[in-house]
């Protein structure tokens, strides 16, 4: 039954006879398991697969980075931070150059985890590098929320949190469908991408798994020729329509909008999360009173271009010569969520 | 920068190849120096392997096992993959001061049994102690020496399109087990440590056939990593078909949480095998009966197309290149 179902997916996949259509997907994940399942080579070749915004360290500006190791260099602050981006280069080094030079950085794998660390070493001062969209922005108001009940006064947050509808209005020129991180409307539901097709904008809801994506192209390439924008949920599994009332709440109470810096798309207004007023002292920003930095990325990476889908990886004269994933030059390098990275490790540019 | 040791230095993969190439391979050049998990000695008429393994792994113990018993594991396991009956094994600890004297003596038992186990002695040793701090409770390395079985010939430059690329069991699970045990990630599950001495496994597939060109244990860097060097050594495409690897749903389970391909996590149970096909199915069958490789299973082909690579053949059908491995998945799981 289940074999019968994904034969009819891929086969609405493959004999695809309609116009050339762009399909942007918006979520890291995606892009990572799109390259790890071979998706595109099953792909028509008037279907284009565009990988958007959606990997949060990639569209983490330099600026931010420099801000972190401004905190780490000048200010004597233990950072504590998602893998990933200790690797992102700043404007003259990373995080993890910042660390031979004996900065303290910390890997966790959580906000949750940044906090216990403040909780067991209170003589240091630590800031978590609070990055991501609606998936890991509840987990960081959850950590202010318990430093603020256990009175910690060595805790706080560099915020570069984001919201995606902001981002989808910027990228809506980009692509014909949107592919809807799944993960992202779990939380917050599918308000966002049912407004996109009033203006004109298509885009299904995907899960992750070889089915679930399969059905989510089928879908779009089998409502794409009739020629009207269309939003379907084609991961109702685990998104509903209004998604996590309480993971929106907690966001609410601790965070409001603010304009907000995508790496290659420039400041999008309120396409970002800064805490509230009242909870400025785990705001970093007014802890540390840490100075505006504009930061300089590498001038020949591309990596804005690619995230607006404006140019393919191996187009970068960087790409797999001087960017690889060991010696990483641009931020999609960086992480596995990169497009640039998914197409190095996978060998999109050996198949095409 | 780029001139320190980094913890990729000794993960197993591209990095260590290059370390080994730049520094160790430079100044040690010798006929005998060996690519493969151990050097082949033609000693009185015989030919004998000889190899040595240093176990730092945190924590020193674990589900199925501790360092004791991977140590002597470790050892055996490479010499049972160039096809040697292991004979003598000789050990070295150095322990951290403050650590207690019941647990050396659990690790020794351990030894001891597994040493019972694949039938080979320890016959000598050497004790450090080091100051509080300066190790992490302890490693140990271990050396052994093993006599190769007449008219076999394994190496990782010996695979030849054609041939079947087979597993003796699901892959992953050592990795996955230390990864739990430290407990970094709040996740619950059951995994259980492949760590085994692979003797009895492997002489059980030589009294089946002679004709096996490549025996490799997946350590460090797992399957894949062995996978890549024998592409890389024999100059030939590997091709694998997803669908086929064993994997243990709970590892799998894990791997998808944190986006772990099970492919590079370390095993310290299974070996990779490389063979004509059609002696392919009887190798499997003959593994299956034993009490390590239940879950063999052929995984893939080597070709001559795509030398270097290898290719996955995915779920949905389509084509990808496993990704090459490289950087610190994990330090310290052996």
């Amino acid at each position: 039954m289940a074999e019968g179902k994904k034969r009819t997916a891929l086969d609405i996949i493959q004999n695809y006879d309609g116009p050339k259509i762009r399909i942007m997907e918006v979520c890291g994940t995606h892009t990572h398991e799109i390259f790890r399942l071979g998706i595109r080579q099953i792909l028509p070749k008037q279907v284009d697969v565009i990988s958007g915004p959606g990997c949060p360290v990639c569209v983490t500006p330099v600026g931010y980075i420099d801000q972190a190791l401004w905190l780490a260099l000048e200010k004597g602050v233990t950072i504590c931070t998602f893998g990933d981006l200790v690797r992102v280069p700043g404007t003259s080094m990373s995080l993890a150059d910042a660390r031979s030079k004996g900065a303290h950085v910390e890997i966790v794998y959580s906000p949750i985890d940044a906090y216990e660390y403040a909780k067991n070493h209170r003589d240091e001062e630590v800031v978590f590098l609070a990055v991501g969209f609606e998936t890991t922005t509840p987990p960081s108001c959850l950590a202010v929320k318990q430093a603020m009940s256990d009175g910690l006064t060595n805790f706080s947050l560099l915020t570069a949190n984001k919201t995606m509808p902001m981002a989808y209005e910027a990228m809506k020129g980009s692509a014909d469908a949107f592919l809807y991180p799944g993960h992202v409307d779990a939380v917050m539901g599918t308000k966002a991408g049912e407004a996109m097709v009033k203006e004109g904008m298509s885009g299904v809801v995907a899960g992750f798994t070889a089915k679930e994506l399969l059905t989510a192209f089928a879908v779009i390439l089998a409502k794409f020729p009739q020629g009207k924008p269309f939003f379907k949920n084609c991961y109702p599994r685990v998104v509903t329509e209004e998604g996590s009332r309480s993971a929106q709440a907690l966001m609410d109470e601790y965070m409001e909008p603010c304009d907000s810096e995508w790496r290659g798309l420039g400041v999008i207004p309120k396409s970002g999360l800064q805490l509230r007023e009242e909870f400025s002292a785990c705001d970093a920003r007014k802890k540390y009173s840490i100075p505006k930095m504009d930061g300089k990325a590498n001038p020949g990476c591309r990596c804005g271009d690619i995230l607006k889908g404006q140019c393919k990886p191996p187009e970068c004269p960087l790409f797999g010569k001087l960017c690889t994933p060991e010696h990483p030059v641009g931020a999609c390098m960086v992480s596995h969520e990169g497009a640039c990275s998914a197409y190095y490790l996978y060998g999109g540019n050996a198949h095409e | 920068m780029s001139d320190l040791i980094t913890l990729a230095h000794g993960a197993g993969g591209k990095q260590t190849a290059e370390l080994i190439d730049r520094v160790f391979k430079a100044h040690f050049s010798n006929p005998q120096f060996t690519g493969d998990d151990a050097a082949v000695l033609p000693v009185g008429g015989t030919n004998l392997a000889f190899t040595t393994d240093g176990f730092i792994v945190s924590p020193p113990e674990f589900p199925g096992g501790n360092i004791g018993k991977l140590s002597i594991c470790g050892t055996v396991n490479d010499l049972s993959c160039m096809g040697a009956k292991p004979l003598y094994l000789s050990c070295a600890f150095v322990i951290e001061e403050g650590f207690p004297m019941e647990k050396v003596e659990a690790y020794a038992k351990a030894m001891a049994e597994t040493a019972a186990e694949a039938g080979v002695r320890i016959v000598a040793g050497d004790t450090k102690v080091a100051g509080k701090g300066q190790v992490d409770h302890l490693f140990i390395t271990t050396t052994g020496i093993g006599q190769i079985m007449d008219g076999v010939q394994t190496s990782g430059t010996l695979a030849k399109p054609g041939d079947a690329i087979i597993v003796s069991g699901d892959v992953g699970r050592h990795g996955c087990t230390i990864l739990l045990e430290r407990n970094q990630f709040g996740i619950d599950a059951d995994v259980t440590s492949d760590c085994a001495p692979l003797w009895g496994t492997v002489e059980s597939m030589l009294n089946t056939t002679k004709d096996i060109h490549v025996i490799r244990d997946a350590t460090r860097g797992g399957v894949g990593t062995v996978l890549y060097e024998i592409a890389a050594q024999s100059n030939v495409g590997i091709h694998l078909d997803s669908q086929a690897i064993p994997v243990d749903p709970a590892v799998r389970g894990v791997c998808g949480m944190l986006g772990l391909e099970p492919l590079y996590l370390a095993c310290e149970g299974r070996l990779v095998i490389v063979a004509p096909r059609d002696v392919a199915d009887d190798i499997v069958a003959v593994l299956r009966k034993g009490k390590y490789s239940q879950n063999a299973a052929i995984i893939g082909e080597v070709t001559a197309d795509q030398p270097g690579r290898v290719v996955m053949r995915t779920e949905i059908g389509a084509e990808t290149l496993l990704p090459p491995p490289g950087g610190e998945l994990l330090p310290r799981i052996c």
